[in-house]
């Protein structure tokens, strides 16, 4: 029987939004007070979401253990206490929370093996969530 | 279709363990979890039920029921109790949270009469939580 396991972790980044491809008053007009060229920082909530069939066995759809193992190593240890602005996968990105949570999607998606990837859920502020499904629609 | 989500809370105690595994195999898979004396979590469950807003009472389904299945198929059994001793389920089955989500899907589904059950889902912390769907 499939299930979907969702679970959340925290890091803490810095970013600044700006567009070398826009002139200063556009990426201003654009980006607002994200765009102070010093740059700032947010508390992310991640949340992951995996699906499968519950093993007969451990009546688990993964260990746990090995999902936090490997968002701990590829995500938390590669995004958490970072100026993103300064890392080589946004070198010619802009690190917005979209892009971020496609990103983080995509190194799940490559690297994660024991489970299905369903969607990632990255939290930028408590007002602001952005979700990525591989770029299908999200299930209802 | 409208849907619709009651939430509710039940505290409860669980150990993981797999007679099949031998003893290391049970440690080194459930780890902390294994603890044969089980250990405690207050969990969450959200149920969403779907349907089309009824015409004359503008519910989706009643509340009132909604709650009252609820509280005897589900809290009655599963508070404070050990949940691998106490609930017949889990006398077969792992107490995981995928599990408890399945069984407290298979509890209330046959029991909803007007709206549909389109979602169950268990927090065992804020920061774990499983979704079950049904079988489909």
């Amino acid at each position: 029987m499939k299930a979907h396991l969702s679970r959340r972790y925290l890091f803490s980044a810095s970013h600044r939004l700006h567009n070398d491809a826009m002139s200063a008053e556009e990426n201003r007009a654009t980006y607002g007070k994200c765009n102070n060229p010093h740059g700032h920082g947010h508390n992310y909530v991640l949340e992951v979401t995996v699906s499968g069939p519950v093993d007969e066995r451990t009546g688990m759809v993964c260990n746990l253990v090995d999902l936090d193992q490997f968002v701990e190593r590829e995500v938390l240890e590669r995004f958490d206490h970072q100026n993103l602005n300064t890392l080589p996968g946004f070198a010619g990105t802009v690190p917005t929370t979209e892009n971020l949570c496609e990103q983080i999607y995509d190194i799940l998606q490559r690297g994660f093996g024991y489970a299905h990837l369903e969607k990632v859920r990255l939290e930028e502020t408590l007002m602001n969530s952005f979700e990525y499904a591989g770029g299908v629609e999200l299930r209802k | 279709m409208v849907y619709l989500t009651r939430k509710a809370e039940f505290s409860a105690s669980h150990y993981y363990h797999n007679p099949e595994f031998t003893p290391d195999e049970n440690k080194r898979i459930f780890g902390k979890c294994n603890n044969p004396n089980g250990h405690g979590h207050n969990y969450a469950l959200e149920v969403t039920v779907k349907g089309e807003v009824d015409q004359r009472s503008g519910f989706v389904v009643d509340l009132k029921q909604l709650k009252e299945i609820m509280n005897r198929e589900v809290l009655d059994a599963l508070d404070h109790r050990f949940l691998n001793k106490e609930v017949p389920e889990f006398s077969r089955q792992i107490p995981t949270t995928e599990n408890i989500a399945i069984a407290i899907w298979h509890r209330l589904e046959p029991k909803l009469r007007t709206a549909k059950l389109h979602r169950v889902r268990v927090y065992e912390t804020p920061d774990l939580f499983v979704d079950f769907y049904g079988e489909a």
